[in-house]
């Protein structure tokens, strides 16, 4: 194996394991700002309850993606050199602003939000966590705006194959980003309330019939219930807009080979890249068109036009299914539990069942998602700019697969780690008791005072 | 644009000015907390809740310093940052494999049943000193000007250890400060064990540190600015010794100058530090890129510098309003 192969693998797994953690902290921030919100306005213990529970599992997976992330940081120079020589000018001040107005402010107030909440007033504890939502959602939009100008770069020029930034807000808010920076954030809203309602579903299974994973399970499936429609909303704008920016990815989404008029939806599909063709399609005729033009007999260009120029077609495809499908699973899901919940009857128990098992099903879309838009990009690091063989390292390639098997072990291991423990974590609650002494206490004192009886 | 008047020149000072403020707060903030890593006892478990508990509500911010060096590195000067990190792949690769592993162990053990937590402490003491070893060793090379030869990785590994006994010697210092009874009697024994081999490291990295540069040589020997070299290890030898003193009287002062250890500790990390950065100026890689050949297009690092004015400030603000807040003993270490 060469150190290409070794170095996109190597980066392939750790943005792919570095992204689960990211996805579920930045919406779980507003979550709980929005628990210790309505404790403040309700002062009912039970949300100050959810609090304590999310915030442990927000800290857990707030560590696992500082780590992973730190590790990024290196593989810029490490492994792919050529990215800062060539765009770095570019890519350098956006990764720059994410440290420094996201990073800091998410680990710092993080401390406060952990452990001073006898040390600090209520309202400094409040605000914090509010601090920690927008920090995280910062560092988003910092990092989304330089894998969007990747996608769909402009605001730049080139001397001698360096870039060099000309316009600092066109760079920014180039045509992609809006999109891309939307989808990411419902995805992530999405993928924490599947989170939450499957552990709180899972927490139920285990006989835990206390209040907190109620409200919980109920709070998450509203969202998620509102949440979705509007990511397939968001998903088809951001598709139109690749098709007009990028419409060799949209070919290779859709296994479209020839450029058609009244192309079909590919419901499967696989595809053939030696042959250029697909084998045992399933088309629905005019499908692609009607959804990507909006014409039924809409051109869509095909993967030919693009020979040489186009990413590899079948991962592209089946993500793309994978992302979609998953898609309609959650709407189906979502909505089936809210019209439980709207009719007042609490789920049966095989719908907690799947809601428990769909409890990291937001990561299998966000990781499918990344693989459309990412492999999608190919050949090129910098769509047009620079090709992903021009920036890739000289190392000796029996360097790169040590530290490739060291972060597959690893990786693999807190994984694992990771999902037994938060599962730990709900059958630990389960014992927990519902009303500390003090709260039974002022309880007593409500029930005594003039105001009930 | 704004500070359209700025030269590269100063563009470059300035960020290599930001990239040394980093680099030493890092040192001697995620230090401490590695420090603290580094000496857990695997036996005494009371021990070990009270040590992580005072490093609680710090270590994520404190190891956010790192990223922001080594993205300042990345951002200024991309040559040097590929350069360094493809000749330190190897420990490079260690040095993040031990972050890896303490950082996620100091959440997993607060959350996993008694019989697993032991595991996770262990792996929080060897991820830290993975961690500190790799770090020394990467400080050692990069000094010689990345060099491979045997000289080279012997005194890498000198580095490796005075770095390890550096960090175990802040962190026991700041455990004085934050701890009570017995682990501060402890960390008493352990400052003065770690003030000890810190005192033989420093001397043995400065003598070293003048066989392997000719100019780092001459200007320490020859120039004026030598003579100032020349106090910094004495100062940080005077600063040890009282330090020395001090803890052998503190224990009996009942309470008293428990904050003057790290803050001598802190004096000689800055003191070193200074040393450092004065002998090798103007090279990013010593004897090897300067600042101004390694740095990256202007226009670029102006824009960058807007936010850095501004931002900057209100992290250094924030951060010691945290440190206010958790000032004094550190508390059992409870999630809310």
């Amino acid at each position: 194996m060469d150190a290409f192969l070794l170095s996109r693998l190597q980066f392939a797994l750790n943005i792919s394991f570095h992204i689960l953690f990211p996805t579920i902290t930045m919406a779980m921030g507003w979550f709980l700002f929005y628990f210790k919100f309505r404790s403040n306005v309700t002062g009912h213990p039970v949300w100050m309850r959810m609090y304590r529970f999310w915030v442990r599992v927000f800290a857990l997976s707030f560590a696992l993606g500082v780590v992973s992330g730190v590790t990024m940081s290196f593989q810029f120079g490490t492994n792919w050199p050529g990215f800062m020589e060539r765009v770095g000018n570019v890519a350098g001040p956006l990764l720059g602003y994410e440290v420094l107005t996201a990073f800091f402010l998410e680990a710092t107030f993080l401390g406060i939000m952990l452990f001073g909440i006898r040390r600090v007033p209520n309202w400094l504890h409040t605000l914090s966590t509010l601090i920690v939502a927008v920090g995280t959602t910062m560092s988003a939009f910092w990092i989304l705006a330089l894998n969007s100008w990747m996608q769909t770069p402009q605001g730049h020029e080139v001397i001698d194959g360096v870039v060099y930034a000309v316009n600092w807000s066109e760079i920014i808010f180039n045509p992609s980003f809006p999109y891309r920076f939307v989808h990411m954030m419902l995805a992530s809203g999405l993928t924490a309330s599947f989170l939450i309602a499957g552990l709180s579903a899972y927490r139920m299974l285990k006989g835990d019939d206390k209040l907190a994973p109620k409200l919980a399970l109920k709070t998450a499936t509203y969202t998620a219930a509102v949440l979705i429609p509007l990511q397939i909303f968001a998903g088809d704008m951001h598709g139109l807009n690749t098709l007009e920016h990028q419409p060799q990815k949209v070919a290779a989404m859709e296994g479209l080979w020839d450029t058609t008029e009244g192309a079909p939806l590919l419901l499967f599909a696989i595809p053939d890249e030696e042959s250029r063709e697909n084998h045992f399609e399933i088309p629905v005729p005019n499908g692609a068109s009607l959804i990507l033009t909006h014409k039924k007999d809409g051109k869509i260009q095909g993967l030919n036009d693009f020979e040489g120029e186009h990413p590899p077609v079948a991962p592209v495809f089946f993500g793309f299914r994978v992302m979609v499908g998953m898609g309609f699973l959650m709407l189906a899901v979502s909505w089936l539990g809210s019209s439980y919940l709207l009719r007042g009857k609490s789920f049966p128990l095989w719908l907690k069942r799947v809601f428990a098992g769909m409890a990291f099903s937001g990561w299998i879309a966000t990781l499918a998602g990344w693989y459309v838009t990412e492999i999608g990009r190919q050949p090129y690091l910098v769509s047009g700019v620079l090709r992903t063989q021009e920036a890739v390292t000289t190392l000796p390639p029996a360097n790169i697969a040590f530290s490739f098997t060291m972060y597959a072990t690893i990786y693999t291991i807190l994984l694992f780690a990771y999902m037994g423990t938060l599962m730990l974590m709900c059958r630990r609650a389960v014992e927990i008791e519902e009303i500390s002494t003090e709260e039974r206490e002022m309880a007593k004192a409500s029930k005594m005072s003039p105001a009930n009886t | 644009m704004l500070f359209e008047n700025v030269s590269a020149e100063t563009l470059g000072n300035i960020y290599v000015g930001l990239l040394g403020l980093a680099v030493l707060l890092y040192a001697i903030l995620d230090g401490y907390d590695l420090g603290v890593g580094v000496l857990i006892p695997p036996r005494e478990e009371k021990f070990r809740d009270d040590m992580i508990a005072s490093i609680g509500p710090y270590w994520d911010a404190n190891e956010t310093w790192l990223v922001l060096a080594v993205g300042l590195l990345l951002i200024a000067f991309p040559e040097a940052h590929s350069e360094v990190l493809q000749s330190l792949y190897i420990p490079a690769t260690i040095m993040l494999l031990g972050l890896i592993l303490r950082g996620v162990s100091f959440d997993f053990r607060a959350k996993v049943v008694q019989v697993h937590k032991r595991k996770w402490d262990l792996t929080f003491k060897y991820g830290s000193l993975l961690t500190t070893l790799a770090q020394g060793y990467m400080l050692g090379i990069y000094v010689t000007g990345l060099r491979t030869d045997l000289w080279a990785q012997g005194f890498a590994l000198l580095s490796a250890i005075g770095v390890t006994a550096a960090y175990a010697f802040i962190g026991s210092c700041w455990l004085i400060l934050k701890a009570e009874n017995n682990l501060q009697a402890k960390a008493y024994y352990w400052a003065r064990r770690g003030l000890f081999a810190l005192s033989i490291g420093i001397v043995a990295v400065s003598l070293a540190n003048l066989t392997l540069h000719d100019d780092v040589r001459d200007l320490w020997l020859s120039s004026t600015i030598g003579y100032v070299l020349m106090a910094i290890p004495v100062a940080c030898f005077l600063l040890l010794s009282l330090c020395g003193v001090l803890l052998k009287k503190l224990p009996d002062a009942g309470g008293k100058g428990e904050w003057m250890p790290f803050a001598i500790a802190l004096t000689v990390f800055v003191l070193c530090f200074t040393a450092f950065g004065v002998s090798y100026y103007p090279f990013v890689i010593p004897g090897h890129l300067t600042v101004q050949d390694a740095l990256s297009d202007a226009n670029s690092l102006r824009f960058l510098l807007v936010g850095v004015v501004i931002v900057v400030p209100c992290i250094l603000a924030y951060t010691a309003m945290v440190y206010k807040i958790f000032s004094g003993k550190s508390e059992k270490l409870s999630y809310y």
